[in-house]
């Protein structure tokens, strides 16, 4: 009986998420078609699934996505590449700690947006200046919690380690990094999700070109609402699959290392 | 001298720590340290926590340096890690990215033997320690006294002549304890190894070893060494024998004063009738 208790709780759960989308949305269907307010600036869903169907049939949506998740992609591995060999090298040599570290330590606390005057003067607007900064939002969480992991890794693990008389080139790639990896990839996580609300802002603050944050843009410029929702949708759902995708495999890394899923 | 594996004479160590003013200080833990053990046997060592016991472990296994004294192992200085030794740890100290089985064969791997060879002697030692069926299983997804077995197993396929073993079974429930115990004097028997056994168990120490050395209170050194005159194979009944009450009685006297101290105990308390409440105070277990 309890368990059957539990199921039902558990599947009333699964849908409790929804209840609140599905009321603004039927308070927003019902605003727009009430006339409870005149203003051009209340869409109604329709027209919204309207424009949808417009950008994508025109090709106009495509290419928009396509150019932002190129430049994302393009960041997110750049940024991670680098992050990685920096971070490995601050977390495996005390030299390299005591040379670069506090000059890092420095240079993460800078808000990443306040780069953006330095790049547009360096590089433009175009998509290198873009690029350049999605690079540096994928590369400071992947260099903290590279760095991290490595210099947290168990000492009981390394003492094993040098029981069992490993190189020092085997202790990092057999011992090492195997037991940051769980914090290496909360780096790459982290990346992924910054690196996706930094094309959104590169976009929006370095104005030029093609993608969804300059669809954004047009929509709020033209006061076309019906874009400016559609494009929040696209972003927002494109925010959520990344997200999802690095779940699935951080989940199954957790359950390799016996780590509890949260 | 050929019969002992291991000589320790006035063997010293001492830490440098930064005290509250920020001056270095030095903490002593091992001070005038004798110790002589017998090729084959199985000895334990005995004392409370915080005497240096695992120091002493440390020294042995190459992972720390004396400060002073000498240190022997087969009439030959000690010098950095022997590969004669296996060292079981305090904790499993499993690696938790590969299987049971890749983690017995790890040292082995280490040492260059081919897949095929070093994968066919870890299962033989899989079975050794009770755990056939599980080779493709993560240490995670077994209790803490199977992973013991796997620690065990892991330095035993290493093919070493002594077993430094650092209170390998003080993690777990009394029953898996004493399991653990009797698969150890099993192996042991089968595989003549010398043994060096580090517990805060008087009733651990007495079962397993054939002499046991109680060591003082930090800085450590041995305060006393007794033989264990008891018939082997030992069984679990061994336990509640006088025999066993006798040596349990004796080793708490070398150990009480020791322990006592340190919890801050009027040691005149210790009398006979209450020594098992002080016993527990001291976070030593006496009795099942
Ligand atoms: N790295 C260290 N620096 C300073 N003191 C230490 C260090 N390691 C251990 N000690 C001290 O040495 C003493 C003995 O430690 P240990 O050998 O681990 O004791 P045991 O294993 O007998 O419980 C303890 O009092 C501990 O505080
Ligand atoms: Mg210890």
């Amino acid at each position: 009986m309890s368990s059957a208790l539990a199921i039902s709780h558990g599947s009333s759960r699964r849908y409790r998420g929804w209840v609140l989308p599905i009321s603004v949305v039927a308070l927003w269907w019902l605003a727009s078609h009430m006339g409870w307010s005149q203003s051009g600036l209340l869409v109604s869903p329709e027209k919204v699934a309207a424009t949808a169907w417009d950008q994508i049939a025109s090709g106009k949506f495509w290419r928009a996505i396509s150019a932002s998740l190129t430049r994302n992609l393009s960041g997110f591995f750049i940024g991670t590449t680098l992050g990685l060999v920096l971070g490995c090298l601050l977390g495996l040599s005390h030299t390299f700690e005591r040379l670069v570290g506090p000059s890092f330590n420095t240079f993460k606390q800078i808000s990443l947006f306040a780069w953006i005057p330095l790049i547009s003067v360096w590089f433009g607007l175009g998509d290198v200046a873009k690029v350049v900064f999605l690079s540096l939002a994928a590369l400071v969480p992947v260099v903290v919690n590279t760095c991290d992991g490595l210099r947290n890794v168990p000492p009981n693990l390394l003492e094993v380690a040098r029981v069992y008389r490993f190189s020092r080139w085997q202790t990092i790639v057999g011992v090492m990094l195997p037991a940051a990896l769980p914090s290496i990839f909360t780096g790459l996580y982290l990346a992924l999700v910054y690196s996706w609300l930094a094309t959104i802002g590169a976009e929006y603050l370095l104005v030029s070109g093609e993608g969804i944050g300059n669809t954004l843009i047009d929509g709020s410029e033209h006061f076309m609402m019906d874009l400016v929702l559609f494009g929040m949708v696209v972003i927002g759902l494109v925010g959520w699959s990344l997200n999802a995708l690095a779940r699935i495999f951080e989940r199954r890394m957790q359950r390799l290392y016996g780590i509890d899923p949260r | 001298m050929a019969e002992h594996k291991i000589v320790a004479r006035d063997l010293s160590m001492e830490f440098q720590s930064l005290d509250e003013t920020g001056q270095t200080e030095r903490v002593p833990v091992l001070e005038g340290f004798d110790l002589q053990v017998r090729e084959g046997e199985f000895l334990s060592i005995l004392g409370p926590s915080g005497c240096g016991k695992s120091t002493f472990m440390n020294i042995l296994a190459g992972l720390a340096h004396k400060t002073g004294g000498e240190l022997l192992v087969d009439g030959q200085p000690l010098q950095g890690i022997n590969r004669n030794q296996g060292v079981v740890f305090q904790g499993y100290a499993l690696l938790p990215w590969r299987t049971v089985l890749d983690n017995i064969a790890v040292g082995l791997e280490i040492r260059g033997v081919g897949k095929a060879q070093r994968l066919e002697t870890a299962r033989e030692y899989l079975e050794l320690v009770g755990l056939n069926g599980f080779a493709s299983r993560y240490p995670h997804e077994l209790s803490g006294g199977m992973r013991q077995r796997v620690a065990i197993a892991r330095s035993l396929a290493y093919n070493p002549d002594v077993l430094l073993m650092d209170e390998p079974f003080a993690a777990l429930d009394a029953q898996t304890r004493e399991t653990l115990q009797s698969e150890l004097l099993r192996i042991w028997g089968t595989h003549k190894k010398t043994i060096v056994f580090i517990t805060h168990s008087l009733d651990e120490a007495i079962f397993l070893s054939d002499r046991v050395a109680v060591m003082t209170q930090r800085p450590g050194r041995i305060k006393e060494i007794f033989d264990i005159d008891l018939a082997r194979p030992r069984l679990p009944e061994l336990r509640n024998t006088q025999a066993f009450i006798h040596y349990r009685q004796r080793a708490w006297e070398a150990l009480r004063d020791e322990v006592t101290d340190i919890t801050r105990e009027p040691a005149a308390a210790a009398t006979h009738q209450n020594w098992q409440s002080i016993a527990t105070l001291g976070g030593y277990r006496i009795g099942v």
